[in-house]
């Protein structure tokens, strides 16, 4: 029979593997590169799906659902697994009952993250088995392959992508799905409660299993010799597998790794041996490198390959083939264009009023963390999720004199945020705390959380209430304002900043992606435009500075009258008025 | 076909050039070859500078083309026709939208638009289609419709027949714009060489 074969990017591919492969119940917050996985998981009626408001809870309920029986996935970006790292840990020891995968998508050279981390060692420091596939393909078939490993040796198993498999696409044969049964559930106190007596004795299992494991490892078919190029011998892994094949074609032999934790000593012991030189061709951290040299073997790694950024085709064949890429330098002179807050967004006027504040600014995980870039630079730290109101706690115990703002989306308010808040009222912190409320989680590309109203699947559910929320956390002084009214933003934040105690400020508007078909009509600039410059201050990229005047251009122009507010001269009006 | 093609989709975040690149990607599928694409999603595409590398052939390894290797690069705008021209091999096409969209630096005026861009890519030896994609959008009634009509104007560079393109934009987006993103491709593929 003809085989279908679909284009899809390896979190599509994912997606498709673990409908594919049964499937029950997949849990994620979302994080880039890895939404997707969940954003298609809903697709399918035959998964239970969530967004989880944070990783930690998307483990801990993918695991319920494994000791319940049923095949589970929790997906997340690499910073995710930190916060999820908890329940992973012990997961260890109890082992699964349906099979269970954790994903970790990382972002080498940080295209949209904070840190470059290499989650590959945390599937070491967990001790559990480690898949990392090369392309989309892969990326389906080791959700499948992943499950039984996880089922036949009892262990969580992380699938660990990079942005470049998440957000790549390839050809993908496509099968049907295997429906299972859930497995059998029994209470199993010496198996799931890892109160320190069955902690030890689970400790002693995991090495077991581990042992075994790494026997398998050997005969895994993802870990296999290709080629027999004569020039160069390669031990190599995910997207970097695909780098060196590019770069090197048939000159190279290659040992191709794909299960990576435990590592398969004597299939890379046998390679070594048939090959006087051996390079180890791996993005990030020398991962499988460290681990090659500790059998006592000897490869050539990272003394030549880097371990910041991305690896590339060309960075290989400049190592080992001397070859530079062609650079015809026609880009010396060319502005930069970073991202920017988007026209219309209701971030924009609260930063400016904030900035005239005279306050120290902490901020998030989220579109306002580019409330740190000109013009509005507004912004002084972030750190990860959450952090902003724990910082801005620190530094008004230690500087009782300043003014202290934290900044906080609603999403990321929900996913860490409230414990950090608890800390202030608790702990007698004097600060605002300013929740951009625009009621999704916006920088990954509109997904619901507990605060929207609806569900991943787009039902209508309880939605959290902000106010009371804090509220109920100790918070007496609550502004509630629209953020798009500057007036309204600055009379609430001034009076919070001057109250004396903890003091919330939410400010409330929709993302202007969502609701662009709301506000179509833009303005223009009139005649009565002296070219001051002050509506620049805002960095809206609608507003164009022009030879002696400032235009505005339609075609983006999302009408939230903003920079209305900030003209001091009435030279901006809605068009045709 | 030894080498892959290899192709950029360049511009700037919203512009929609995720969906030109799935249609070029679904049209590579159709024709038969392997295919292999790359695309930025998160925080840089809140206006930022943008680029999808679609590549495909008999085999394809990796999903990105290195610089000084593409066959042909589709900008959306002509500050990043300029920015992603070096990715270009010797003798490349570069199809460019005759649109400037400042960046912030430039609105700010810490920073000034490149002048002369298509004289520059032209003295660096680069084949250069020049087009007006905004004003042809709009004689077909659908200015976000730019996308897909750019394309169009690049289509007959890949090779593919004409009703693979159709079945590719039928397979890519919603039933409902069918009609709207094939008139667009239509309008791009008969400028082409115009």
């Amino acid at each position: 029979m003809f085989s279908i074969k679909r284009l899809l990017s390896g979190n599509e591919a994912i997606a498709r593997g673990a409908y594919e492969a049964g499937v029950r119940a997949a849990c994620a917050y979302p994080g880039t590169p890895s939404t997707e996985i969940l954003e298609n998981m809903a697709q399918y009626d035959e998964i239970y799906c969530e967004w989880a408001p944070n990783e930690k809870v998307a483990v801990e309920v993918a695991q319920g659902a494994s000791i319940a029986g049923a095949r589970a996935i929790a997906a997340m970006k690499h910073v995710g697994v930190n916060v999820a790292a908890d329940p992973m840990f012990s997961f260890a020891y109890t082992g699964v009952n349906g099979g269970f995968i954790l994903v970790s998508a990382d972002d080498p050279g940080m295209h949209s993250s904070q840190n470059e981390q290499d989650n590959r060692y945390y599937a070491k420091f967990m001790k559990i088995a480690l898949l990392e596939p090369s392309d989309s393909q892969e990326a389906k078939d080791f959700v499948a392959a992943g499950l039984e490993i996880s089922e036949t040796f009892d262990m969580p198993v992380m699938l660990r992508t990079t942005t470049r498999i998440s957000h790549s696409k390839g050809l993908v044969e496509m099968g049907e799905r295997c429906e299972l049964p859930l497995k059998n559930y029994e209470k199993n106190v010496a198996k799931y409660v890892v109160i320190p007596a069955n902690a030890r004795k689970l400790r002693l299992s995991l090495e077991e299993r581990l042992g075994r494991l790494a026997e398998y490892a050997n005969t895994f078919p993802g870990n296999r010799v290709e080629g027999n190029g004569a020039e160069f011998a390669v031990i190599t892994s995910g997207i970097a597998y695909q780098y060196a094949r590019e770069a090197l074609g048939d000159r190279a032999t290659y040992l191709k790794l794909s299960l990576t934790f435990p590592l398969p000593d004597t299939l890379i012991r046998e390679f070594i041996a048939a090959h006087p030189v051996v390079y180890v061709i791996e993005e990030g951290e020398p991962f499988l490198e460290e681990q090659i040299k500790a059998l006592g073997l000897k490869v050539i790694g990272k003394e030549l390959f880097p371990r910041i950024g991305e690896l590339s085709a060309a960075i290989i064949r400049q190592k080992l083939l001397g070859e530079n890429a062609g650079n015809p330098a026609l880009a010396s002179d060319i502005p930069v264009r970073p991202p920017v807050l988007c026209p219309g967004c209701p971030h924009r006027g609260v930063f400016y009023i904030i900035n005239k504040l005279g306050a120290i600014v902490t901020s998030d995980i989220g579109c306002y963390s580019l409330g740190v870039l000109p013009p509005l630079s507004a912004v002084e730290t972030c750190v990860c999720m959450g952090a902003s109101i724990g910082n801005a706690m620190g530094i008004a115990k230690m500087r009782p004199d300043k003014k202290v703002v934290a900044t906080i989306g609603d999403s990321t308010f929900l996913h860490s945020g409230v414990t950090g808040l608890m800390d202030v009222v608790y702990n007698k912190g004097i600060l605002t705390l300013v929740i951009l409320d625009n009621s999704i989680t916006g920088m990954t590309g509109h997904q619901h959380h507990p605060g929207t109203g609806f569900t991943i699947k787009g039902e209508p559910v309880r939605q959290v209430n902000l106010e009371a929320l804090v509220r109920a956390c100790g918070v007496e002084k609550v502004w509630i304002v629209n953020a798009m009214d500057l007036d309204e933003v600055e009379k609430a934040l001034r009076a919070a900043l001057n109250c004396g105690e903890p003091a919330v400020v939410i400010t409330r508007q929709p993302c202007a992606l969502i609701e662009k078909e709301k506000h179509r009509t833009g303005y223009i600039v009139n005649e009565q435009c002296k070219y001051c410059k002050m509506c620049l201050k805002l960095g809206c990229p609608a507003l164009e500075n022009k030879p002696g005047k400032v235009s505005i251009n339609e075609a983006l122009c999302n009408g939230c009258g903003v920079c209305v507010q900030v003209c001091k001269f009435s030279a901006i009006g809605k068009a045709g008025i | 076909m030894g080498k892959p093609f290899n192709a950029l989709i360049v511009g700037v975040g919203g512009q929609g050039t995720l969906l030109a690149s799935k249609v070029l990607g679904e049209a590579a599928r159709l024709s038969g070859f392997d295919v292999k694409q790359s695309e930025v999603h998160g925080m840089a595409q809140r206006g930022g500078s943008v680029v999808t590398h679609v590549r495909f052939g008999d085999k394809v390894y990796t999903p990105l083309v290195e610089m000084g290797q593409a066959d042909l690069i589709i900008a959306f705008e002509k500050l990043e026709a300029l920015r992603w021209a070096e990715y270009l091999k010797p003798g490349g096409v570069i199809v460019v939208n005759d649109l400037e969209i400042p960046p912030i630096p430039v609105i700010l005026g810490a920073a000034s638009y490149p002048e002369a861009v298509y004289e520059r890519l032209e003295q660096a030896g680069i084949s250069v289609v020049r087009i007006n994609a905004v004003e042809a959008a709009r004689q077909i009634g659908e200015v976000r419709a730019v996308n897909v009509l750019l394309l169009g104007v690049a289509a007959k560079i890949f090779g593919f027949d004409k009703h693979v393109w159709e079945e590719a934009i039928k397979t890519s987006v919603s039933d409902k714009s069918v009609p709207v993103n094939l008139a667009a491709f239509n309008k791009g593929w008969e400028m082409q060489g115009a």
